[in-house]
């Protein structure tokens, strides 16, 4: 029972993570105190590892950002397999994400940098660079249409009509 | 001057316009108002279901379908039906697909009455039930639930309803507008009256999907019901799929078939890019409806809670997207309380009295809307009942 309402408050909390604990605890039928403790419990066992923002930086004026998806090809070592490589790229603050991938090749790195030119260097000297590294294809992104789920310049308007049977 | 004669049929100028009408028409023209008063889902259908429907589209289903609508819609429907109510209908002659499950009924009751044949309904009730036994020429006859029983009908209210003209009786569990689900054990009493009386039963299953403490029972399902049930449904509650206008209707072969030659004469058959949709919803919709479920049980939670809270009695409804909650302590008429609700503090509810005289004393709030929108809401009723302390 306690694993069903774990998961209630992890996926209220994944889709708003401000949503206030008296809300939760009343939406998921427990007390207020038991929902702590799960949050709690949950926040210990890093099954909430954060909470963060969705933020749509084309909003604010003036942003400057970019973002690539890097596919990177490597010679997995002895022993450790592709967790060192991977270790090695994700430590880097400009990666935001790293995924260890089937098919044509390895590691999906995707990393947000201020220009083309910012990135490109990144590449060019921090990650083809390793030993381990066979080769690197990067893809810019061009526009954001949907991001965690969250569909970017969405309208929510509600359509229905104001009141029917 | 001459008197102007009326055109209009005698029944149809003796009905009288839903009590919704009114209410819709007052907040329409409002700003700021947030309504809690929409019988339908907050989302919109799943994007697989629209996709498969432009997709049919494009490969040129245009066509009119069988008058009874696709059969492997019907194989489909046939088949969730059995596995997830327990009812077996052959789909090529115990099934036909409507336009939303409002044709069924109106199909229904036009397939069994004779004129004068008294139909049972059972109130608070959809508002269109009690005018479409009018309309078919039948009288409705209502029983007025008891609020202390949760709106659920006694077996003993039906004994006192049934005369020598009573053909039917219209059930609705999960119940629009108040939630209430019938146990197997009630429906079961029930059942042994209908029997007893040899009568039919339109039985409303709109809303058996979205039923959250117990699975919804379908009365068909019960000994020796199905030969006397016509079984109604549709993908509009569960599916989110109302603006599609898409139901259907199971039951005997001969009562089925006598459906299925009205329609024939009066709609030929459903929308085709909706049958297509909908086709798509039954084979891969199962996922979405269980996350739609989910989300709104927390709302109910939520909002029982919350009117509670407020000093608003509030029993905890088992299905639908509705909460029912008393407003007799503040003194006011469910019709007054709506109406200076939406004036003073711009929320859109529905008076309970509009789905029959047992609702008097209550409101109808649909809890299918945003989580922002309900949180909002429920502190402007909150601020209201308060001033009228």
């Amino acid at each position: 029972m306690l694993e069903q309402k774990e998961r209630e408050v992890l996926q209220l909390l994944e889709e708003n993570a401000r949503l206030d604990i008296e809300t939760i605890a009343k939406m998921v039928d427990l007390s207020v105190a038991e929902t702590q403790q799960i949050i709690e419990k949950l926040e210990k066992e890093n099954a909430i590892l954060g909470y963060s923002a969705i933020v749509n930086w084309s909003k604010v004026l003036e942003y400057e950002g970019v973002t690539a998806m890097i596919d990177v090809k490597v010679t997995p070592a002895r022993g450790v397999g592709f967790d060192k490589v991977a270790e090695r790229i994700y430590r880097f603050p400009e990666v935001k994400a790293v995924y260890l991938m089937s098919g044509a090749y390895d590691l999906s790195v995707s990393i947000e940098g201020k220009t083309m030119m910012e990135i490109s260097r990144f590449v060019s000297e921090k990650l083809s660079t390793l030993d381990m590294v066979l080769s690197t294809t990067t893809h810019f992104v061009l526009k954001k249409y949907k991001h965690d789920g969250i569909i970017f310049n969405d309208d929510e308007d509600d359509k229905r009509i104001m009141v029917s049977p | 001057m001459m008197k102007q004669t009326s055109y209009l049929a005698k029944t149809v100028d003796s009905l009288k316009p839903s009590g919704i009408r009114r209410f819709f028409d007052l907040a329409s023209k409002m700003d700021n108002v947030i309504s809690l008063g929409v019988g339908e889902p907050d989302f919109v259908t799943p994007w697989n279901v629209i996709e498969a429907s432009y997709h049919s589209l494009e490969q040129g289903y245009t066509a009119y379908t069988a008058n009874a609508g696709l059969l492997e819609l019907r194989v489909e429907i046939s088949k969730y039906l059995e596995q997830n109510f327990n009812v077996s209908y052959n789909p090529e002659n115990q099934l036909i697909v409507t336009v939303g499950a409002s044709q069924a009924i109106d199909l229904a009751l036009r397939a069994i009455l004779n004129p004068g044949e008294e139909v049972i309904v059972v109130t608070p009730s959809f508002v269109s039930y009690a005018p479409s036994v009018t309309l078919a020429g039948g009288a409705p006859v209502i029983i007025d639930t008891d609020p202390d029983n949760e709106f659920k009908v006694r077996p003993e209210q039906i004994e006192q309803a049934i005369t020598d003209k009573t053909k039917a009786i219209m059930l609705c569990s999960p119940n629009n507008p108040t939630g209430t689900v019938l146990s197997k054990a009630e429906l079961e009493k029930i059942a042994a009256v209908i029997k007893k009386h040899d009568l039919l039963v339109i039985s409303d299953e709109i809303y058996a999907e979205l039923a959250y403490d117990e699975r919804a029972i379908s009365i068909a399902s019960l000994p020796g019901m199905s030969e006397r049930t016509i079984l109604i449904s549709g993908f509009s509650k569960a599916f989110a799929m109302t603006g599609w206008r898409l139901g259907y209707a199971a039951g005997p072969v001969e009562i089925l078939q006598a459906m299925t030659k009205i329609h024939q004469y009066t709609i030929m058959c459903a929308p085709t890019m909706a049958q297509h949709g909908a086709l798509e919803a039954l084979r891969n919709g199962g996922n979405s409806v269980q996350k739609m479920k989910m989300s709104y049980q927390q709302r109910r939670n939520l909002v029982v809670k919350a009117f509670n809270e407020m000093g608003l009695d509030c029993h905890n409804p088992g299905g639908a997207f509705y909460v029912f909650p008393s407003i007799k302590k503040t003194g006011l008429s469910s019709e007054s309380f709506a109406e200076q609700l939406l004036q003073k503090e711009r929320v859109a509810v529905v008076p309970g009295n509009v789905f029959g005289q047992s609702g008097e004393g209550y409101i109808r709030c649909s809890y299918a809307t945003s989580l922002k929108q309900l949180d909002e809401s429920m502190k402007r009723i909150s601020k209201f009942v308060e001033k009228l302390k």
